[in-house]
């Protein structure tokens, strides 16, 4: 490996002057897990004051290659450039001291700590605490001026709104001198109205020179932000593409490989009895917090109720409580004539044996037991049918001719019944939960982030199977943070914000912006 | 701590066990020639005490016995993620169970019908004792390491004070029952091969090792072919996802840890009914700690339990005739060797593993290269 490092070294310098050498160069970068390999020979150039985008399904590669940058692993072959200089970032420390800054998808911040107190992380100032305080603020407040980086230096990470906690990462890390800014799948926690408000700082950070690489699946906002992209598929990057002269079909094309359809043809059907209802239910997490405030709303057979809203604004715990996994505390759940009131015997093996089949937003914690093999997790929450067994003893034959097909008609590749369902694709993944979950015919179905961590290629083919549930009549409730699956696949939607529904609508007449809206809490329908 | 997904298992389960188990040998064969011994000699020694002079195979087997019904009692645990700490004490208790029930009913039945249900005191003993930290675990949070450390204490202060105190021989200084009736007990296995005409040692082995057999048989049908075994492994990796499955968490706890307890419990049955044919203090010996290594080399396999339990007694036998052959090696002496051997394959087993799979890439996962 040595060698091969070596004779990419060796190649001709670069004679062009410094200011026109590329922020970023990275150079034949390959790194294996195992006999993955998850970046092979990738080329990329980023020029310094733009915003390149770097697009591609789950798994394609992006966030290893740029935790490559980051110093997080370390490339088994290739080199890495900044501003034209060879470097070696092998530690994140390393690579802040180089001006690269990266805000992760999940944000590494001390929630008991103060904005300041997490802000100033890694660049305290002073020996005591106090004086580099003073310090470090005033540097601070210079940084969120310039760049509209709107914080409560004073509030507690732990109470402040995500968007919020999204700014004082990009303040910590231009803070500690970040002049490269990595953004890895930014948006996905926040509102229409909030990622309008972090692309207009990016604006401004563009403005001022800093260099920016944006990681994203969502092809909109390549589109809206960037000035070059690159498409990654497979580990590799396919395209390189200036954003002005492409288009979100020729990306999508690149990302899969072939053409893909990203419209849905929604059967019309005429909507049914009332199968669920749902009255004044009210929950209160464990640490005191009203996660649902009287929450109501009925949903019918052949209909699709799409709920919308930010992550954590109660969706999971309305979800928890109808797939009984939490106790019902207030209110009253009606499940076609049988009712469940408070604090009733309530689990979800009786969940299963009204008829209510549950996609869960975790495949990985709930949906899943990730070291079994395929075979053992299509049958889990149905393990107790009598059709797997004979006898007191599992029998492994029938379970397996009930997978075959399984995997066979959802499309779940490998086709293995005995493959670790922990080693298959995100995709493939939520396939094999959400074709268990049809399989056993329910009359309800909640559905939570069907899409999440999904490649486009496995989201078409949900949707499908969502669409052809609903037409056999099959009630679904839809949970989403993606405002377009939202809008496209249900008939009508109802928005929650802060444990409240505060809003409902018909999907024909909703609009993106209107949606936002309510779901920022900023207008009751 | 996980396998690795990137070696083969024939590396993982067969030979990184073994050069854990080379290391240990050699480290310990290091201590041996610092005491101015031949380790290559000390090692002859051992082996041949093991499997080679008469009776020995007998005695490695009797040990072997106990390993094996304390190993599989903390791997039931170990794959609902229970670390059962407790099975020294479980098997502690158990041994009152046989006790209890040979002192009260040797008298007045058949000594076949008093085996029986001795046998069924250990197992209900062993499990009271499980269940108890398995019910403050499911239903108050309480630690089940913790509890199970407790209860090991518990257990041999109890143990002691019925001993001393309460079921003693009287008339005699040693804290022991007085001898079970003749008829109760299970019969050693070279007088039953004198039935058939065979000659073998004496030894102490008896038909509690059938039993053993036949309980890991069980205890791999149990685990990966019924459904209370689905859910427990679904509990032990998962359990937001047996949760969403509907399976009980709390009783399902209870449930192995009455299991577990049970199977520790059995250990009475090969000492008290197989062999000493009274309840005597301390007669665990500590095979319910030795289980816990017993079942992290075996990972938490039958067979591979079997084949731990194996190298274990061999140790426990071999280790026994090293005290005799030198002088220079104590008692003390051999319980370091044993104390590596579980280091090795027990503590570290995995620290070989990034170094395997480096040298493994290296031989066999060039292809990618291309």
């Amino acid at each position: 490996m040595k060698t091969i490092e070596n004779k990419e070294g060796n190649e001709t310098p670069d004679p062009l002057p410094s200011s026109n050498r590329p922020a970023i160069e990275l150079k034949n970068i390959t790194k294996r897990f195992g006999h993955v390999v998850a970046n092979s020979h990738v080329n990329l150039k980023v020029r310094k004051g733009t915003i390149h985008g770097i697009v591609g399904e789950n798994g394609a590669g992006k966030s290893t290659l740029m935790n490559i940058l980051f110093g997080l692993y370390k490339p088994d072959t290739g080199m890495i450039f900044l501003n034209g200089q060879a470097v070696d970032v092998n530690s994140p420390e390393k690579s802040i001291a180089l001006g690269i800054g990266m805000v992760h998808q999940h944000f590494m911040l001390v929630p008991t700590f103060t904005v300041l107190e997490n802000a100033m992380l890694g660049n305290e100032g002073s020996m005591l605490l106090k004086s580099g305080e003073e310090l470090v603020l005033d540097r601070l407040k210079v940084l969120s001026e310039n760049y509209g980086l709107d914080v409560d230096f004073e509030a507690i990470i732990s109470d402040t709104p995500v968007g919020m906690q999204q700014r004082v990462e990009i303040l910590k890390a231009l803070n500690r001198g970040a002049k490269i800014l990595i953004l890895d799948e930014p948006t996905g926690v926040l509102t229409p109205q909030e990622t309008i408000r972090l692309f207009d700082i990016l604006t401004s950070l563009r403005e001022q020179g800093v260099t920016i690489v944006l990681i994203t699946h969502k092809l909109k906002e390549i589109m809206s932000i960037t000035d070059t992209v690159s498409v990654m598929r497979g580990g590799k990057v396919v395209a390189n593409f200036s954003t002005e002269k492409t288009s979100p079909e020729e990306l999508a094309e690149n990302m899969v490989g072939r053409k893909v359809l990203l419209s849905i043809n929604k059967p019309t059907l005429k909507v049914g009895n009332p199968v669920l209802k749902v009255k004044n239910v009210c929950h209160e997490s464990k640490d005191g917090v009203n996660v649902l405030k009287d929450i109501s709303f009925d949903l019918k057979e052949g209909e699709i109720l799409g709920i919308a809203g930010v992550a954590g604004n109660g969706q999971s715990e309305l979800l928890d409580i109808l797939s009984g996994i939490e106790t019902l505390q207030r209110g009253q759940i009606t499940f076609n004539d049988k009712t469940i009131l408070p604090y009733q015997d309530w689990n979800s093996k009786k969940a299963r044996d009204f008829g209510v089949a549950h996609v869960p937003e975790d495949r990985h914690k709930r949906g899943l037991v990730l070291p079994f093999y395929n075979y053992e997790n299509s049958i889990l929450g149905y393990h107790r049918n009598k059709e797997y067994y004979s006898g007191f003893l599992m029998d492994k034959r029938k379970i397996f001719n009930f997978v075959d097909d399984l995997v066979e008609n959802f499309d779940v590749r490998p086709r293995s019944s005995s493959i670790s369902s922990g080693k298959l694709s995100g995709g493939n993944q939520q396939k094999l939960v959400l074709a268990r979950e049809i399989e056993c015919n329910p009359k309800i179905l909640l559905v939570g982030q069907p899409t999440r961590g999904v490649d486009i290629g496995a989201i078409e083919r949900i949707y499908e199977d969502l669409m052809k549930l609903k037409s056999k009549g099959t009630a679904i409730l839809l949970v989403s943070v993606e405002l377009d699956e939202i809008m496209s696949l249900s008939d009508r939607i109802i928005v929650m914000n802060q444990g409240s529904i505060v809003g409902e609508t018909n999907s024909s007449d909703a609009t993106e912006l209107d949606l936002g809206k309510m779901m920022s809490g900023l207008e009751k329908v | 701590m996980s396998d690795s997904n990137i070696i083969p298992k024939w590396l993982s389960v067969g030979v990184i066990p073994l050069i854990n188990l080379f290391l240990a040998f050699c480290v310990s064969g290091l201590f041996i020639f610092f005491i101015g011994e031949n380790p290559f000699r000390a090692i002859s020694v051992m082996i041949k005490g093991a499997f080679y002079y008469p009776g020995a195979i007998g005695y490695t087997l009797y040990y072997t016995t106990n390993f094996i019904f304390t190993g599989l009692a903390v791997a039931l645990a170990f794959h609902a993620r229970l670390f059962n700490i407790g099975g020294e004490g479980q098997a502690y208790v158990g041994g009152l169970g046989v006790g209890l029930v040979c002192l009260i009913f040797d008298q007045h039945f058949v000594g076949f019908l008093v085996t029986i249900l001795a046998i069924l005191g250990s197992v209900v003993f062993g499990a009271i004792w499980g269940i108890i930290p398995g019910y403050l675990q499911a239903k108050r949070g309480s630690h089940i390491v913790i509890t199970t450390i407790m209860f090991n204490f518990i257990a041999a202060a109890l143990m002691v004070y019925l001993l001393v105190n309460v079921i003693i021989e009287p008339g005699q200084m040693s804290p022991e029952t007085r001898d079970f009736a003749s008829g109760v007990g299970l019969a050693q296995i070279h007088i039953l091969a004198k039935y058939v005409g065979l000659d073998m040692a004496m030894s102490p082995l008896n038909l509690s090792f059938i039993a053993a057999l036949t309980v890991s048989v069980g205890f791999w049908f149990l685990v990966w072919r019924t459904k209370f075994g689905y859910e427990v492994r679904s509990l032990g990796h998962s359990e937001t996802a047996a949760v969403y499955a509907g399976i009980k968490v709390s009783s399902t706890i209870i449930i192995v840890m009455a299991i577990s307890g049970g199977l520790a419990g059995l250990v009475a049955i090969n000492e008290l009914l197989g062999v000493h044919n009274k309840l005597l203090l301390g007669f665990t010996a500590g095979y319910g700690f030795t289980g816990i290594a017993v079942a992290l080399m075996g990972r938490n396999h039958p067979f591979g339990i079997f084949l731990a339990s194996l190298l274990f007694g061999a140790l426990y036998q071999g280790g026994t005739e090293l005290d005799f052959e030198f002088s220079s090696i104590t008692r003390e002496m051999v319980l370091l060797i044993q104390g590596l051997i579980i280091l090795f394959s027990g503590a570290l087993a995995y620290m070989l593993n990034p170094l395997v799979e480096r040298a493994y890439l290296k031989y066999y996962g060039n292809y990618s290269n291309a």
